[in-house]
């Protein structure tokens, strides 16, 4: 067993003619890791993983297996296990024949390509299927397929590029249990599983990296990037966040603040450098945000908007004298009854609790 | 008239590629779906049918006016007619099987191994089946002929083109487009992703070829090659053109006992077996392909 780390991106760039799908990323992966690549579409991240399986070739930069620089390899020597969006299945093969590809590429013997085809398919749940046609197959069993085939080779390093965003919610949240139970399985298989799901970048990542634009915003540990977004983009991304502006008013030695919202003062954590500034943003998500009957406290505002969504109300608000460099502050709220409110249009009172993260305001329009 | 009606039959079979089964319409449908039936079945009736069977009928009709199989006799024992069948049969699916690797090597290559001026060459290959037969044999009489480019520079030593090779050779010219361009589509079709996760799961270029890449169009291959042989096997022009004497095809006999000879009933009769032959070709081809197709599924389960 090496020391090294499973992947190590050294400033990897791909260059697509003149567009640049990846810009100098820098991203180690552990062994044993599960870290989420995760950014909005088209910010490069289907890139970045097939720089990993030596899908592309980087344009700038090295691509490190542990230890071992791969960035000239082909993907067949590699032996990275990849899952894509579309699971790619052989379809003139049955379930069987595309699980044991990747062995009988090997040159394995027969007999240790049946047992490990059962043995992964057992794995995944799909024995009973052996024998179908992929075409034969729902959207989850795919799915469930295509993971038996990237396994059945033992990688070190299994890649999956978005394997749920093809799947409705329900089976999304079933297969997010399935991964974390493989997971459990496969303690020592470094994961590197790319989506613009955030909820189950958090389900099932131990470390997060954020994507933007080609670039690596932020990487961190799952909780601590929820918990404490270091950027306005990652408590945006990562918690579908309210960025408040608000003024600092004092920063105490341990990481906590007292900020001031409007005409309310609370208290935050620092969770991003504040370099000594004065104004800065409160990430409040949705759910931590109180919205009561006008008069009985809390900041006045109003109510533009809301929606039902079974569990939970999610409302539009704004607000009231706590205009921004010129900009109405907008504020989405989760509640789960609108008992007592005034109907939209109406005037309401919010409250945001204390201990929000407290971000740098990095928005250029704050220079003007 | 016959030649025509043979060269007709060619063109009409293939239009059902191998291996895409039409869906059955479903029950309520299906007697309007009969009606949609109707105008191409008067068509080929038109068109094929009535010629072929005045075709049959004539090659049963003796000098005198009365019904005979003398002739039938006759022509199916004369020499001309059974090395005619083996020559046709032959060249047909040499000409299949070469523009088959051709097609497949040259769509393989526009496809998957981008070079400058790809788009050229392809374009080249797309305009080839407008050049007219003629051209193609008179360009390879100036390449190869005796007198030709090639013999120049060899000091007269190349001696094919008037052999079945000769004929061989620009059958393949002319016909490789049939094959490359479906295969060009067909391999567009495949996802790039399908060949990557097959590279990552350890298959080397070659395997991924083989396993992914040339299963996946099988159909599309063999409906063009299937074509080619119908094509190959009524092929005409070609043959007359480059005028190898001893090269005498089904549609050369037909056309030398029915235009030259004047032997009505005897050109009737191999421009009837010519018909059977394309059909039979093409049931054999059929045959053959659905037979292996099964086989490789088996294959690839262990
Ligand atoms: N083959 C290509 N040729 C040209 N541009 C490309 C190619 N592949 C990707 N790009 C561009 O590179 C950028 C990053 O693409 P990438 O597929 O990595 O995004 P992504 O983060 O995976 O997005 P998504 O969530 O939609 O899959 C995009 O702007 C895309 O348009
Ligand atoms: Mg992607």
């Amino acid at each position: 067993m090496s020391a090294a780390p499973a992947i190590q991106l050294r400033g990897v760039g791909v260059d697509y003619g003149r567009k640049t799908a990846l810009a100098d990323l820098d991203l180690t992966v552990e062994r044993g890791e599960t870290l989420a690549l995760l950014g909005p579409s088209g910010s490069g991240k289907s890139t970045a993983l097939k720089a990993v399986a030596g899908f592309v070739r980087p344009s700038r930069g090295r691509v490190l297996l542990e230890g071992r620089d791969v960035t000239d390899l082909p993907p067949h020597q590699r032996g990275i296990g990849v899952v894509v969006q579309n699971y790619a299945l052989f379809p003139h093969m049955s379930v069987a024949a595309n699980v044991g590809f990747g062995l009988r590429a090997r040159r394995a013997p027969r007999a240790e390509i049946r047992e490990r085809v059962a043995e992964v398919l057992d794995l995944v749940g799909m024995s009973a299927f052996a024998d179908r046609s992929p075409r034969q197959l729902s959207g989850g069993q795919q799915q469930r397929v295509a993971i038996a085939r990237a396994l059945a080779i033992r990688p070190a390093v299994l890649l999956l590029d978005e394997p749920l965003s093809a799947l409705d919610a329900a089976l999304r949240e079933e297969m997010v249990g399935e991964l974390l139970r493989l997971r459990a399985e496969l303690p020592d298989t470094t994961i590197v599983h790319v989506t613009h799901d955030q909820s189950e970048a958090l389900a099932l990542a131990h470390r997060i990296a954020v994507m933007r634009d080609a670039r690596l915003v932020d990487v961190g540990p799952a909780r601590e990037m929820y918990r404490t977004p270091r950027t306005e983009f990652t408590a945006a991304f990562l918690g579908a966040a309210n960025l408040l502006p608000v003024e600092v008013v004092e920063v105490d030695g341990e990481g906590g603040a007292t900020v001031r919202l409007g005409d309310a003062i609370m208290r935050a954590r620092v969770s991003g450098e504040l370099d000594g500034r004065r104004r800065a943003v409160l990430g409040v998500r949705p759910q931590r945000v109180g919205v009561h009957a006008e008069g009985t406290g809390g900041l006045p505002a109003r109510l533009l908007a809301a929606q039902w969504r079974g569990e939970v109300f999610r409302l539009d608000l704004r607000l009231d004298g706590a205009a921004h460099s010129g900009q109405e502050v907008r504020v989405r709220a989760e509640v789960a009854s609108i008992e007592g409110l005034p109907p939209v249009g109406g005037r309401v009172a919010l409250t945001v609790p204390d201990g929000c993260p407290l971000i740098a305001d990095a928005s250029p329009e704050e220079e003007t | 008239m016959s030649v025509e009606a043979v060269t007709g039959a060619a063109q009409e079979s293939p239009a059902v590629p191998a291996g895409t089964a039409p869906a059955a319409p479903a029950r309520g449908t299906g007697r309007r779906a009969a009606l949609w039936a109707l105008p191409p079945l008067i068509v080929v009736a038109d068109f094929f049918c009535y010629p072929l069977a005045l075709v049959v009928a004539q090659s049963f009709i003796a000098e005198t006016g009365g019904p005979t199989l003398a002739v039938w006799a006759d022509v199916v024992t004369s020499p001309e007619f059974g090395a005619g069948v083996a020559r046709t049969v032959l060249i047909a699916v040499g000409a299949a099987a070469g523009c088959a690797l051709i097609g497949t090597f040259l769509a393989l290559v526009v496809s998957f191994a981008p070079f400058p001026g790809v788009r050229l060459v392809s374009g080249l290959v797309a305009v080839l089946p407008a050049v007219p037969g003629f051209l193609i044999v008179l360009s390879f009489t100036f390449l190869y002929g005796s007198a030709g480019a090639l013999n120049a520079l060899l000091g007269g030593s190349l001696d094919f083109l008037y052999t079945p090779w000769g004929v061989l050779l620009a059958e393949i010219t002319l016909f490789t487009p049939f094959v490359m361009r479906p295969l060009v589509a067909a391999f567009g079709q495949i996802p790039r992703a399908r060949l990557d996760v097959a590279a990552s799961l350890g298959a080397r270029p070659w395997r991924v070829l083989w396993q992914v890449v040339l299963p996946e169009v099988r159909p599309a291959l063999a409906a063009a090659t299937c074509l080619v042989l119908l094509m190959a096997a009524n092929e005409f022009g070609i043959v007359l053109f480059i005028g190898a004497k001893d090269v005498v095809t089904l549609p050369v006999l037909v056309y030398t006992w029915g235009i030259v000879t004047f032997d009505y009933p005897a050109a009737c009769v191999v421009a009837v077996v010519n018909v059977v032959l394309s059909l039979l070709l093409y049931g054999v081809y059929r045959w053959v392909l659905s037979g292996r197709g099964k086989r490789r599924a088996r294959v690839d389960e262990d």
